[in-house]
């Protein structure tokens, strides 16, 4: 019954989005504030329903519910209750739910935090979310529907895939659908503009806070998946240029440039079409990484069960979406009047510089994901574009971005002083290098790139920690804590993204001198690995509610001294006989021994892969605060949505010019 | 410098990053990419010693040999041919007898196929679209089987 409530809550919502999608957009066109104000009641109701239906799909799952297919598929009762949970959207379509809900949560978010949006704006932007929201609701209902029974009911479910019974899969999903579909409503604001034609300064502030919001989450949605992948899959690596990663790197990519370009259109009136065309472009790259995944056309190992039908469905809701917003683009952009000129040595130049290499680094991505399907197509023959390619490419793309950020993050508005600026910079210039001669000299003989690139990295970080420092100490000690917390939000986040920016730059550069050991041990034997040696103790069985599987006992020494032991272990699921892999990991401040181990045939020896990982851990920590500075951002209360006036009342003489 | 002359250096200058960042593009799918090579076409001699490629198929069963030192010796077939591989490392956790497998390497003078990486995928019933193709051409492909899970 319950079950039934969720599926017909879902046919609600898709008729209700239709109704949402005409209504507040013809009352925006005449301007009609009595239909526009239809807009936001209907978005909320909308939310309401999709998260009755999803509530339902999870009950079905909590109770184990296998006259549900979509239960019996990915269920089972041994299950422990949080993988029960978080197992509605392991799957196909309890995912597609997941994305049809953050849809509406963020219509729903748009209309009530619309004050100070105006009528025309309002109406327009919800009915193009409105839209998209009517395209998936009707993929869902009509190509994969979670609330399909089964008659009659099976006694056990088929349980849920061995690899996504982890905490990761409560976590990275959500977070990385918050980003990817977030951009929605950063498509419908631009669309809706373009509809309304209010494209100016103030439309870049409204879009703000919604394009943090996507950006925050996809940024941590996309660190999580790294790191579940690096301590789930026991191949020790935290990104593989897989198709599927590929998909949301490029949102990101653009997306980043869409926060740098906006802040131009939103100081200075320029770059607009611009913007417009990257708000665009970001979510058409998250329907586009949304095709990739669910229709299987790229060979991935993020597999879904992969239906022909669906990608199809997909395909024409991308064409129609890309389609019909570039058609709009093209018949307003000429109406959109550029606005402030610019020297090229200004804040605006080096914005512009990021938007360049951002961007050329997303095309570089979508030409190697894309290649393989169109060469395919064209000559039939099968090819992999791996890692080699985009390290070719992208590499040489980023380092000359990494050098720009310090310069651009002081360069004044409209003219800056680049002589001015690298003098300001002296103390931190001297000082990395400094510390990358002591690291170079540490690690010994290593690749040089790798050590540019450290360099690069302590660069940018305490630039960006020089940066405040100078802020704060300008006038002496007395007073620096007042003038702290006295910063504009806005300055402190731009100073710890790029500081976030510098420490994954690190991490990254730091996987170049790495130790590895690739070796058969029996109990007793002892590997090196480093300054630290790894002795196995012994090898045994140990049965889990719902998985059996062989552990091993290593010790960890450092020199004589016995730092920690680990237990790795080889685990065989119940209920789909697949095995998974359990790496033991010790930490040391940021760097970590890691050990994986293979299947063990005879019980007497145990085949391992052990690494020695300096700084590891810096490759998220480097995002986490990107993350972390685009709330602070985000708390900006001059900037905040709701509160213009309070700003402008505010003395000029406590907002330093930036 | 006149107005005119400075917003060619800057067009020039964006000029520049596109145009190296489409070569270095160019250069990288022309160099850098890897093909895919069913045992069929390998044994017809399409691929030369040395040159990197992906060969995928079926692990034939009975043939995992586990020797000291992890190294495994196995045999990769698309039914109709099979190419014996040598691979040293951890298998990942859904490397089995009979089941799809693309793996990554090259041929040497002899013919003899050592791989660098076999690549493991998320789910045991996902087979990988290259071998059910390799698998459909050469007539041995039994739809149902590694296509997804079953419908109820």
């Amino acid at each position: 019954m319950i079950v039934e409530i969720g599926h017909y809550a879902l046919v609600l919502a898709l008729v209700l989005t239709l109704f949402q999608a005409t209504f507040p957009l013809w009352g925006a066109i005449r301007r009609d504030a009595a239909l526009v104000a239809l807009g936001p009641y209907a978005a909320i109701a909308q939310f309401l329903l999709i998260s009755v239906s999803f509530a339902a799909l999870t009950y079905a799952y909590l109770v184990s519910d296998f006259s549900v297919s979509n239960v019996y598929e990915n269920s089972h009762t041994l299950k422990p209750l949080i993988y029960k949970w978080s197992g509605v959207w392991g799957n196909h379509e309890g995912s597609m739910l997941l994305w049809v809900l953050i849809l509406a949560l963020f219509g729903a978010g748009v209309a009530v935090f619309s004050r100070n949006l105006p009528n025309d704006l309002l109406g327009a932007t919800l009915a193009v979310q409105a839209m998209i929201a009517a395209a998936f609701l009707a993929f869902v209902l009509f190509a994969s529907n979670p609330f399909l029974r089964l008659g009659p009911a099976p006694f056990e479910g088929r349980d849920l895939n061995p690899i996504l019974q982890d905490p990761g899969l409560a976590i990275h999903p959500p977070l990385l659908y918050l980003g990817y579909v977030g951009y929605s409503i950063v498509f419908s604001f631009a669309a809706g503009a373009l509809i309304v034609g209010r494209i100016d300064a103030a439309f870049a502030r409204m879009l703000r806070p919604w394009n943090l919001v996507a950006w925050i989450t996809l940024t941590l949605g996309i660190a999580m998946g790294s790191y579940w992948a690096y301590y789930e899959l026991g191949w020790g690596g935290y990104w593989f240029w897989d198709p599927v990663e590929n998909a949301s790197l490029m949102p990101w990519l653009t997306g980043t440039a869409l926060l740098h370009s906006a802040i131009v259109m939103e100081k200075r009136e320029a770059l607009k079409i611009w913007t417009i065309l990257l708000a665009i472009i970001t979510f058409s790259l998250s329907l586009l990484g949304t095709f990739l995944v669910r229709s299987g056309v790229l060979t991935s190992v993020h597999a879904f069960a992969v239906d022909p039908e669906r990608g199809l469905f997909i395909l024409i809701i991308l064409i129609a979406f890309i389609g019909g917003s570039f058609t709009l683009f093209a018949f307003r952009a000429r109406a959109m009047e550029s606005g402030g000129l610019f020297a090229p040595v200004s804040r605006e130049g080096a914005l512009v510089l990021n938007n360049l290499f951002l961007a050329v680094a997303a095309l570089a991505v979508l030409v190697g994901t894309l290649y393989p399907l169109a060469l395919e197509g064209v000559t039939g023959q099968k090819i992999s574009v791996g890692p080699p390619f985009f390290n070719l490419t992208i590499v040489p793309l980023m380092l000359p971005l990494f050098v720009a950020i310090p310069f651009g993050q002081r360069l004044a508005w409209k003219r800056g002083d680049l002589l001015g600026v690298a003098q300001r910079m002296v103390f931190a210039m001297g000082l990395s290098l400094l510390a990358t001669l002591v690291v170079a000299y540490h690690i010994g003989r290593g690749p040089a790139l790798a050590i540019i690139a450290i360099g690069l990295g302590i660069f940018i970080l305490l630039a960006s920690l020089d940066e405040i420092r100078e802020r704060v100490m300008r006038g002496g000690t007395a007073g620096a804590l007042h003038r702290l917390i006295g910063l504009p939000r806005t300055f402190l986040a731009t100073a710890l993204a790029h500081a976030g920016v510098g420490i994954m730059v690190i991490g990254i550069a730091f996987t170049a001198f790495e130790k590895e050991a690739i070796v058969s041990m029996k109990p007793g034997e002892t590997v090196k690995l480093g300054e630290y040696s790894l002795t196995l103790r012994g090898i045994a069985p140990y049965s889990g509610p719902n998985y059996t599987s062989t552990v091993a006992h290593f010790v960890v020494h450092d020199g004589t001294r016995q730092v920690a032991e680990l237990r790795p272990a080889k685990r065989v699921y119940i209920g789909r006989q697949m095995p998974t892999s359990e790496v033991g990991r010790h930490r040391v401040g940021f760097s970590e021994v890691y050990v994986a181990i293979g299947e063990t045939s005879d019980g007497n020896h145990v085949d391992l892969r052990a690494y020695w990982k300096p700084f590891v851990t810096l490759i998220w920590i480097g995002p986490v605060l990107m993350a972390l500075a685009g709330l602070l951002s985000l708390s900006d209360r001059r900037l905040r949505v709701g509160a213009p006036r309070v700003a402008a009342r505010r003395p000029e003489r406590l907002e330093p010019a930036e | 410098m006149t107005r005119k002359q400075k917003r060619l250096m800057i067009l020039g200058g964006f000029g520049l990053v596109l145009v190296s960042a489409l070569a270095m593009i160019l250069v990288g799918l022309r160099d850098q990419i890897v093909f895919f090579r069913s045992p069929s076409e390998v044994m017809a001699g399409k691929v030369k010693p040395g040159e990197a490629f992906r060969l995928g198929g079926l692990v034939e069963k009975g043939s995992v040999l586990r020797e000291p030192n992890q190294m495994v010796r196995f045999r990769v077939t698309d039914g109709s041919n099979a190419i014996a591989v040598t691979y040293r490392g951890l298998l990942p956790d859904l490397f089995r007898e009979g089941q799809g497998v693309v793996t990554e390497g090259r041929l040497d003078a002899s013919g003899a196929f050592t791989a660098s990486t076999v690549l493991a995928r998320h789910d045991e019933n996902y087979m990988p679209r290259e071998v059910a193709d390799a698998l459909k051409q050469q007539g041995h492909w039994q739809p149902g089987k590694g296509d997804g899970p079953p419908k109820p």
